[in-house]
């Protein structure tokens, strides 16, 4: 299943993945406080700027990533508007714009390997106290590797109902579906437990 | 040990899966999305404390970057846009929807699991989201609240409907539904 990392690397690519985490939560605390329309607008342009650095795909697939929010945003905008309130708006909109953009910006340079090795890292000390991160990360990999299944098995579903039904699918799909994966999961957990079950943690 | 963990991960990409099917338009006008509606079984099927884990696996996921909201959408920025109260309430929304299921035993698993995608899927998943909006759009609380009170009468029917599919899945799974 395909992450929404982008395939053309970047400079941004390289930097490690905590650090960009790190570096995106600092500036993104520093969009909360400010109130003064001009100051955030600069903030969204560097922002932009960023992105352009990064190259044409990268600022494509970044407004791209942006398009669901502009509904949201128009909607907010025209309420401000008609509140008579429109610096405000612009604050806020402008401030929604920034702060989505800059987190996309670290899910887009960087790999699903780096993003897990940081989880890995922070769940390393809760090890001491019981948690199994052997077990989270096979659970991990167990839903990457259903989701296209079951997806699968869900259009199979779909096309079974269209077959035979001129309405379209609803939740009538939902019962066998579920059963779909439960069963899956009855067969998954025994072929686990072939294989000497779920590491225990040491 | 095996199969709480195979259920747990099955359940998650439910999630996934529910909220890749397109929106449906219901009379409201609203599109409402399944991908509560995969909260809301969550917990019904595996229970508070499963559910919530679920949810949460599938939260992480969508952190880490994949795709799995609906419409397509995942990674950081979902966590912190407009909507993100919801992303936030989701396990909180399934462990409640879990917790009175198991919990109310006098009547059918239907009845308590439809009460429980109610209380946990819609009541407790709109004041996480609504909270959210606060937040993040500087709206106040009666104007979030008016803002999603389109979207609830196609919530409440889905939470309905999640507990007669819950309790189908009873009769044809008996020993895979943690909450009986």
């Amino acid at each position: 299943m395909l992450a929404m990392t982008l395939e053309q690397p970047t400079w941004l690519h390289h930097w490690p993945a905590g650090l960009k985490m790190a570096v995106m939560a600092a500036a993104m605390v520093a969009f909360l406080p400010v109130t003064e329309p001009v100051v955030i607008g600069a903030l969204v342009a560097a922002t932009a700027a960023l992105y352009a650095s990064l190259g044409t795909p990268a600022l494509r697939r970044g407004l791209r990533l942006l398009r669901p929010l502009l509904l949201v945003l128009a909607v907010i905008m025209a309420w401000h508007l008609i509140i008579g309130a429109p610096r405000q708006g612009a604050v806020i909109c402008l401030r929604i714009l920034g702060l989505v953009a800059l987190a996309n910006l670290v899910t887009l340079t960087t790999r699903l390997d780096d993003m897990t090795a940081v989880l890995e890292r922070l769940l390393s000390p809760f090890r001491r106290l019981g948690l199994n991160t052997a077990a989270v990360s096979l659970a991990l990999a167990l839903v990457i590797r259903c989701v296209p299944v079951l997806t699968q098995k869900g259009n199979a579903l779909m096309e079974a109902w269209r077959a035979r039904s001129p309405r379209r699918t609803g939740f009538q799909i939902a019962v066998p579906l579920v059963l779909v994966a439960l069963d899956d999961a009855d067969h998954l957990a025994e072929a686990l437990r072939a294989r000497g079950g779920v590491a225990r943690p040491d | 040990m095996e199969r709480s963990l195979t259920m747990v991960a099955l359940f998650a990409a439910l999630i996934a899966v529910l909220g890749l099917f397109p929106s449906f338009m219901l009379f409201t006008g609203v599109p409402i999305s399944a991908q509560s509606f995969g909260v809301m079984l969550c917990g019904a099927v595996l229970g508070a404390r499963k559910g919530a884990l679920a949810v949460l696996l599938f939260l992480l996921l969508v952190a880490l970057g994949l795709p799995l909201l609906a419409g397509g959408r995942g990674g950081l920025g979902a966590f912190v846009g407009p909507t993100s109260g919801f992303l936030y309430g989701f396990p909180v929304a399934a462990f409640v929807t879990g917790w009175i299921a198991q919990n109310w035993r006098g009547v059918s698993l239907t009845i308590s699991a439809a009460a429980g995608a109610l209380i946990g899927g819609v009541g407790v998943l709109y004041a996480f989201g609504a909270a959210g909006m606060m937040l993040v759009i500087g709206l106040s609380l009666p104007e979030a609240v008016a803002a999603l009170a389109a979207f609830i009468p196609g919530d409440i029917i889905k939470a309905v409907i999640a507990g007669v599919v819950t309790g189908a899945i009873y009769r044809a799974r008996p020993g895979f539904v943690l909450t009986r």
